[in-house]
C-alpha cells in the first residue's frame, strides 16, 4: 500500500482557514508521531489554547504508557505507529479512484445490494450522494427541537461551554494508551445534545453526516443527553468500511443525566488490515438507562468494550454485542460494567461467531463498588464455533465489594454440529445455506434489536461471510 | 410390474462411517408408487440406520450395495440434493435450531427449491403455510416457534409432519416417529400422516417403528421384520400381529442359529 494514501479526513471547512499546500506537504513528509504533529492539529482546527494543552499533555500520556499487554497481539501494530500519518492534508477530491477499490469490496456492495452512487461514497471515492438532502431536512426536524447534532470540531468551536464541561471527564486521556493517542491527535465524530425531555423518534444517524466528511481515524464522539431526554444514535453500517488506513482509535464519551434514555448503536465492518482499538464509555446517572448495541465484523483485530458507570440511584445499563471473527480475525471484545450506586442494574449480553482460524474472545468487567446495595448484574455470554480450527476464549472478571448484590455469569460455547447440518441439509439446503441460517438464529436474540433495514443487511452479510466456508 | 419402483434397495451394507462397524448386513426391499411399508425389529436390528443411509447422514459409510430412487442411484447424491428429488426424512430425534423460527425454516428450506435467482413469494408461501397447519389442526402460532427449541417430544414429531406437509414429498421415510409419543400424540401424527396420504395417494411412506400400536393408525400395505441388519421376514399386516403375540425373540434366535 503506499503510504501517501494515507489520507483521511476531508473536512472542506478547513479550507476556510487557511490551510494551504506547504503546510500540508510538509505534514506528508513527517510519518509518526511528535509534538510538532499535535500543535499543528490543534492550529489547523483553530482551538482555544485548553484543547491544545490537553491535547499535549495527552500526548506526553500515550509517550509513557506502555502497549497493553493483554488482549490482541500489538506486536506489529508498534511498527505501524511510526510509520503512519496522523494528521494528513485534507483535499478537495480524493486521489483514490473507483478502479482502485478492491474487487472483493465491489462485489459486496453489488451483492448487499448497494446502489452504486452509495458505494462510492462508502468506499471513499465519491463526492455528491443523495443523503445529503435527507441530512438536511432531518437537521431542520432535530434542530426544532433544539438538538444539536454536528461534527466534533463545530462542537468545540459554537458550544465551547457545553463541550468543555464534559469533554475528556468520562474517558480521560490518562485512561489507557489508546484514549490518550485519540486525546491527542482526535479528528473528526460528532457532537451531540439533547435537551431536557427531548424524546427523538427519529434516530440519529451519524451514517448521513460521517459520509459529508469521511470517517475519521481518530474519531472523538461526545453525545450529552440532559435529563429525561431520549434519543436513539446508530453509527456505521454493514457495509464493509474500505479504507486503506490500517489504525482507527475512535473514543465516544456519553454522559446520561437523570432519568434520560439512551442508545447507541454501532454496526461496524472494516477491511481485515485494520486495527480497531475503540475506548467508548457512558456515565449513567439516577434513574437513567443506557444501552450499547455494538456489532464488530471485519478487522485484524478489535478491542473494543463499551461501558457503563452506573453513578446514580436507579440507574440502568445494557451492553448487547455480536462479534464476527472470520479467518485471520481477532475480535477481543465485551463490556464493562460498574455499580457505584444502590439499586442500579446491568446486564451484559455477549454473542460470538468464529468461523475458520478466526478467533473471538469476550472479556468483562463487572464492579460493584461497596454501598452499591441491590445492585443485580446479569452476563451472558455465547460462543458458536464454525469449523474446527475456530477458537473462542472466555476472561470475565467480577469484583464484588458489596455483599448485598447479585451477579449473575453464564457462559456457552457451541459448535455447528454434524446433526443440525444434517437436518437441515435434509430439509434441501446446502451446506452453506444451513450454516448462514444457525448462525443468524444464533444471533437472532441481538439482531431484533436493530432497526430493520440493518438486520436484513446484517443477515445477507452473514450469508456472504458463509460462502467458501465449507470445507 | 411394469412401474419404475420408487425405491429400490439391493444388498445394501453400511457401516459406522469412522469405525469397522457393519450395521446393514445386506437388505433387500422395493416400494412401488403409493406403498406404505412398515419395518420393524428390535433395538439394534438397524432399522433406524436403514433411514439414516436412505436420506444420506454422513455418520454412516455404505460398503456395498445399491439404492434407486425412480430408478436412479443415489448413494452418491448428497443429504440436499436427495431431499431436493422428493425425499423426506421425519427424524426420531429433531435437532433443535434455536433463533430460527419454524415459518423461516420451511421458507429457506422451499426457496432452496426454486432454481437460479427465483425469489419465493412470501405473500404465497404464507398462504401455502396456513393452508397446512389448518390441514394438520395447528395453531398458526405453532410456526413462529424456534424450530424444536424447548418443544415437547409431541411437539417435535408434530413439526417434523409439518414439514413433510410443506415440503410434499414423493417418498417419506419415517423413522421411529411414534416413540415417546403418548396416544393423543400418536393420534395427532398418525392423523396427519392419512391426511396427506389422502391428498396424495401417490406418496409413497416408508414407516420405521419399534411398536405395533402406529399400525393401528396407519394402515401398511406390507410389513417386514428386520434384526441384525438384515429384513428376516415379509408379509401383510398380520406380521405386525404375530410381532405383537411372539415378541422379536424368536426370530433372533432364527439368526443367531442360521
Amino acid at each position: 500500500m503506499p503510504q501517501n494514501e494515507l489520507v483521511q479526513n476531508l473536512d472542506l471547512d478547513e479550507y476556510k482557514y487557511g490551510f494551504v499546500d506547504e503546510e500540508a506537504h510538509v505534514f506528508r513528509t513527517t510519518p509518526g508521531l511528535d509534538e510538532d504533529v499535535v500543535r499543528q492539529i490543534s492550529k489547523h482546527k483553530e482551538e482555544p489554547q485548553w484543547m491544545l494543552d490537553l491535547r499535549l499533555k495527552a500526548y506526553k500520556i500515550y509517550m509513557k504508557k506502555p502497549m497493553p499487554q493483554w488482549g490482541g497481539d500489538l506486536t506489529q501494530l508498534e511498527d505501524t505507529l511510526d510509520e503512519i500519518y496522523f494528521y494528513v492534508k485534507p483535499q478537495e477530491q480524493m486521489e483514490r479512484s473507483w478502479d482502485d477499490v478492491p474487487d472483493k469490496i465491489k462485489t459486496t456492495f453489488e451483492r448487499l445490494g448497494i446502489p452504486e452512487a452509495e458505494q462510492k461514497v462508502l468506499a471513499g471515492v465519491g463526492a455528491q450522494y443523495e443523503s445529503e438532502m435527507v441530512y438536511h431536512s432531518l437537521k431542520e426536524e432535530w434542530a426544532s427541537a433544539g438538538v444539536i447534532f454536528d461534527s466534533i470540531e463545530d462542537g468545540l468551536k459554537n458550544h465551547p461551554d457545553l463541550f468543555r464541561e464534559h469533554f475528556g471527564t468520562i474517558i480521560p486521556a490518562a485512561d489507557n494508551k489508546f484514549s490518550a493517542l485519540n486525546a491527542a491527535v482526535w479528528s473528526g465524530g460528532s457532537f451531540v445534545y439533547i435537551p431536557k425531555g427531548v424524546h427523538l423518534k427519529t434516530p440519529l444517524q451519524a451514517y448521513f453526516r460521517v459520509n459529508q466528511e469521511r470517517m475519521g481515524q481518530f474519531e472523538r464522539t461526545l453525545i450529552i443527553v440532559d435529563e429525561g431526554a431520549q434519543a436513539h444514535y446508530i453509527e456505521g453500517c454493514t457495509a464493509p468500511v474500505y479504507s486503506t488506513d490500517s489504525f482507527h482509535s475512535g473514543v465516544i464519551e456519553i454522559v446520561l443525566k437523570k432519568n434520560a434514555r439512551f442508545r447507541y448503536t454501532t454496526i461496524q465492518n472494516w477491511s481485515n488490515n485494520m486495527y480497531n482499538l475503540v475506548t467508548q464509555r457512558a456515565v449513567v446517572n439516577e434513574g437513567a438507562t443506557m444501552e450499547w448495541l455494538d456489532g464488530n465484523l471485519g478487522s485484524k483485530l478489535t478491542m473494543k468494550y463499551p461501558s457503563c458507570y452506573l453513578v446514580g440511584e436507579g440507574a440502568h445499563g445494557s451492553i448487547m454485542s455480536i462479534a464476527y471473527a472470520a479467518d485471520g480475525q481477532h475480535q477481543d471484545t465485551g463490556g464493562k460494567v460498574v455499580h457505584a450506586a444502590p439499586n442500579t442494574t446491568s446486564s451484559i449480553i455477549s454473542k460470538s461467531v468464529s468461523k475458520g482460524n478466526g478467533r473471538s474472545t469476550y472479556r468483562g468487567l463487572c464492579k460493584v463498588h461497596e454501598g452499591a446495595i441491590n445492585a443485580r448484574s446479569n452476563v451472558e455470554c455465547d460462543a458458536l464455533l464454525i469449523n474446527d480450527t475456530s477458537r473462542t476464549d472466555t476472561y470475565p472478571y467480577i469484583e464484588i465489594e458489596e455483599k448485598r448484590a447479585t451477579v449473575g455469569h453464564e457462559a456457552t460455547v457451541s459448535k455447528v454440529g454434524d446433526e443440525q447440518l444434517f437436518y437441515l441439509k435434509s430439509r434441501g439446503m446446502s451446506e452453506e445455506e444451513a450454516m448462514a441460517l444457525i448462525v443468524r438464529g444464533f444471533i437472532e436474540p441481538i439482531a431484533k434489536e436493530l432497526p430493520l433495514e440493518y438486520a436484513v443487511e446484517l443477515n445477507r452479510l452473514i450469508e456472504l461471510e458463509m460462502e467458501g466456508s465449507v470445507g | 410390474m411394469s412401474d419404475t419402483p420408487i425405491l429400490r434397495i439391493s444388498d445394501l451394507r453400511a457401516k459406522v462411517a469412522d469405525e469397522d462397524l457393519p450395521i446393514l448386513k445386506g437388505v433387500d426391499l422395493e416400494l412401488g408408487r403409493g406403498d406404505i411399508h412398515a419395518i420393524m425389529g428390535p433395538n439394534g436390528s438397524g432399522k433406524s440406520t436403514l433411514a439414516k443411509v436412505l436420506a444420506g447422514h454422513p455418520g454412516y459409510e455404505v460398503t456395498g450395495g445399491e439404492v434407486t430412487y425412480r430408478g436412479d442411484s443415489i448413494l452418491d447424491l448428497e443429504p440436499d440434493e436427495r431431499s431436493l428429488a422428493g425425499i423426506f426424512l421425519a427424524f426420531q430425534y429433531p435437532v433443535e435450531i434455536p433463533g430460527v423460527s419454524i415459518a423461516n425454516f420451511l421458507r429457506t428450506a422451499l426457496q432452496a427449491r426454486l432454481q437460479g435467482d427465483e425469489e419465493l413469494d412470501l405473500f404465497d408461501f404464507q398462504d401455502e403455510l396456513i393452508d397446512r397447519l389448518e390441514l394438520l389442526d395447528m395453531e398458526t402460532s405453532f410456526a413462529e416457534r424456534p424450530v424444536n427449541d424447548g418443544f415437547s417430544g409431541g411437539e417435535k414429531k408434530r413439526n417434523e409432519i409439518l414439514q413433510m406437509a410443506v415440503l410434499r414429498p414423493t417418498l417419506a421415510l419415517m423413522d421411529e416417529t411414534d416413540s415417546g409419543l403418548d396416544i393423543d400424540a400418536l393420534k395427532i401424527v398418525s392423523n396427519g400422516v392419512n391426511k396427506l396420504r389422502e391428498e396424495n395417494p401417490d406418496m409413497t411412506v416408508l414407516l420405521i417403528t419399534h411398536y405395533q400400536r402406529l399400525l393401528d393408525y396407519i394402515q401398511p400395505d406390507a410389513v417386514h421384520v428386520m434384526v441384525d441388519g438384515k429384513i428376516v421376514r415379509s408379509g401383510g399386516p398380520e406380521v405386525a400381529l404375530e410381532l405383537e403375540d411372539q415378541g422379536y425373540s424368536d426370530w433372533k434366535e432364527e439368526v443367531v442359529t442360521a
